[in-house]
């Protein structure tokens, strides 16, 4: 990556306020067109860490470079704030038409009003609003409230542009048309985006980098597959999803993979740890099958397992089936699945992932 | 019962004829409380707006005093405005006891702190996030200052109807630093007590009608605003 297509960077970042330090970031680059998420649960600094790259906050320490420049110091705040644009978990409209709140940020900039009206033309069909033209803020459905926030944010045309929760308080088939529609306007405009959200499945669809913040830092950054698959501890592995991680420690190391032993059993692992290591093993649900209890000579193969059902969850479009053997186990079936195997809660089953499937983290050895 | 239906009679007779007297103290009442709350309006204003946007110390304070200036006693204003303005009073040089003047100054000194009230209740409505998004869309200060005004325009409203209403129906102030000159300083609440106390209900009743009309108004317009909602 050469320095010229780092369009924001932070350095040293930290934000204290009342006494905690609710952000601490040695070190953040985003790079031009990319969109980067900011993960995390509730609390985690997302969009404190936001609002101070927007500078909206004023950090405590640090600084923030825009195309290399210092904010406050080499580029006044006014004219930085002129190139970005915030959307929040709010749509925060004025008390005023659809087109003037899509207009605002034309018209603090001064633009005349032929070329403010050929923007928000432009923005409103954009986000499918343009019969919305001269309807008050105040009768707005919370979509068509979001859509004007969003039109509102892109036309000013903004070199980056920080979303925080945008989706957060819509309804599941708004949210998804919603996530479409931006999806495409950040493509055709190629704007350099940073979201913050709490939800896994928004950040996977929209990012090509993402970030996980946990008590103001970020834990992990880098592209979807590899925070979603390969987390570098068990805190980032439960947020992305990953329901089973078990405790072990390393007992032979092969050539290119290690036998794990988790309470008395052998899990073979991809991997390279020397033999003693603690480690803690990470299986995504989705790489869990499931078949009934299998022949004897079957059992004998590498990560097969026997256990029994304890729980059925329905979620949707999968079951989420938990399972004892011999250690705590989490699948995720299809509906027609658990039909044809007759599974239930007690019932025997035959568990079987692949020593690829599997992500080891290292916990120190002993 | 005579006394009350005849009065009202006669009151109605007034006031659809114009009777002069009735038409000058209302519009004298509309210049001196209209202008009053004018002033109000920009003191109240500018400082509710200053301390709903601003972090100082000694801010709690200030609230609670702006909160007791709400309901200050008009006779009490009506006290101190004389002894300053008496003729050997710190202001007394200014020579303005008993004149319009000395009304205005005393009815805007109990009109200002409903107003500041009010404003700084209108503007710590505004949803916090507000001010962040404002100046997200590259707002100068005195640009996010003026749009907060902007959204905060119906409540601000309220502020300046209340204002109004707490003046244009104060007597105590009135009636000691105007002293309720026929012609000069009498105004519809002063005129009222004077004429009850004459027993002159008639006109007395007319005054009072047109009190009632003005307050009936000025709720109309205040509960429209409260029903309003904002936007997302």
């Amino acid at each position: 990556m050469t320095i010229e297509n780092v369009i924001l960077e932070a350095r040293n970042l930290k934000v204290i306020r009342g006494g905690s330090l609710l952000v601490d970031v040695p070190s953040l680059q985003i790079r031009e067109g990319e969109t980067l998420s900011l993960i995390g649960p509730n609390g985690a600094g997302k969009t404190t860490l936001l609002q101070a790259l927007s500078y909206l906050m004023r950090p405590s320490a640090g600084d923030i470079l825009f195309r290399g420049e210092k904010v406050s110091a080499g580029y006044a705040t006014l004219d930085y704030r002129r190139k970005l644009a915030m959307v929040f978990q709010e749509p925060l409209l004025f008390d005023t038409t659809v087109s003037e709140n899509v207009a605002s940020g034309l018209k603090i900039r001064g633009l005349g009003s032929g070329m403010i009206k050929q923007v928000v033309t432009k923005q409103l069909n954009r986000f499918g609003i343009g019969h919305l033209w001269d309807r008050s803020a105040r009768t707005l459905s919370g979509g068509e409230a979001q859509r004007t926030s969003l039109a509102r944010a892109f036309a000013i045309k903004p070199e980056i542009l920080f979303l925080d929760e945008p989706f957060a308080s819509l309804d599941p088939p708004t949210r998804e048309a919603i996530i479409v529609d931006l999806g495409k306007a950040i493509a055709e405009t190629g704007t350099t985006t940073a979201i913050a959200t709490h939800d896994r499945n928004e950040a996977l669809r929209l990012s090509d980098r993402i970030a996980m913040m946990d008590e103001g830092k970020i834990v992990q950054i880098g592209s979807p597959s590899d925070v979603m698959n390969r987390p570098v501890s068990e805190g980032v592995a439960a947020f992305v999803g990953i329901e089973t991680i078990l405790q072990g420690r390393v007992r032979e190391r092969k050539r290119g993979s290690v036998i794990v032993d988790v309470n008395g059993k052998e899990i073979e692992a991809v991997g390279d740890f020397e033999a003693g290591a603690n480690v803690a093993l990470c299986i995504r649900p989705e790489n869990v099958t499931l078949s009934l209890p299998p022949a004897a000579s079957a059992t004998s193969a590498r990560n097969v397992f026997r256990g029994r059902i304890n729980r059925i969850t329905p979620l949707g479009l999968v079951v989420k089936i938990e399972m004892a053997c011999g250690f705590p186990l989490v699948a995720y079936v299809t509906e027609n699945a658990v039909e044809d195997l007759g599974l239930r809660e007690g019932k025997d089953v035959t568990a079987q992932f692949k020593a690829t499937a599997i992500h080891i983290i290292r916990k120190g050895s002993t | 019962m005579d006394i009350i239906l005849d009065g009202i009679r006669k009151a109605f007779y007034l006031l659809f004829t114009f009777d002069a007297e009735v038409l000058g103290i209302t519009w004298f009442s509309l210049k001196v409380s209209g202008t009053a709350t004018f002033i109000s309006l920009f003191i109240g204003m500018s400082v509710g707006t200053a301390v709903a946007l601003t972090q100082f110390p000694g801010r709690r304070f200030v609230v609670s005093l702006i909160n007791t200036g709400m309901a200050l006693p008009p006779v009490v204003v009506g006290l101190f405005v004389t002894i300053f303005l008496w003729r050997n009073g710190p202001l007394g040089f200014m020579e303005i006891l008993y004149t319009p003047a000395a009304m205005i100054i005393a009815q805007a000194i109990i009109a200002t702190p409903i107003v500041t009230g009010i404003s700084l209740a209108a503007m710590q409505q505004l949803p916090k996030k507000l001010r962040l998004q404002i100046l997200a869309l590259g707002a100068t200060r005195l640009q996010m200052v003026r749009i907060l005004i902007r959204e905060a325009r119906l409540p601000l409203l309220a502020a300046v109807m209340a204002g109004f209403g707490g003046v244009i129906s104060e007597v105590g102030a009135s009636i000691m630093v105007g002293g309720n000159i026929k012609g000069y300083t009498r105004v519809l609440t002063t005129a009222t007590v004077m004429e009850t106390s004459r027993g002159n209900f008639d006109i007395a009743i007319a005054l009072g009608i047109v009190l009632l009309i003005f307050a009936y108004m000025i709720n109309l317009v205040l509960t429209q605003i409260q029903q309003r909602e904002r936007p997302r």
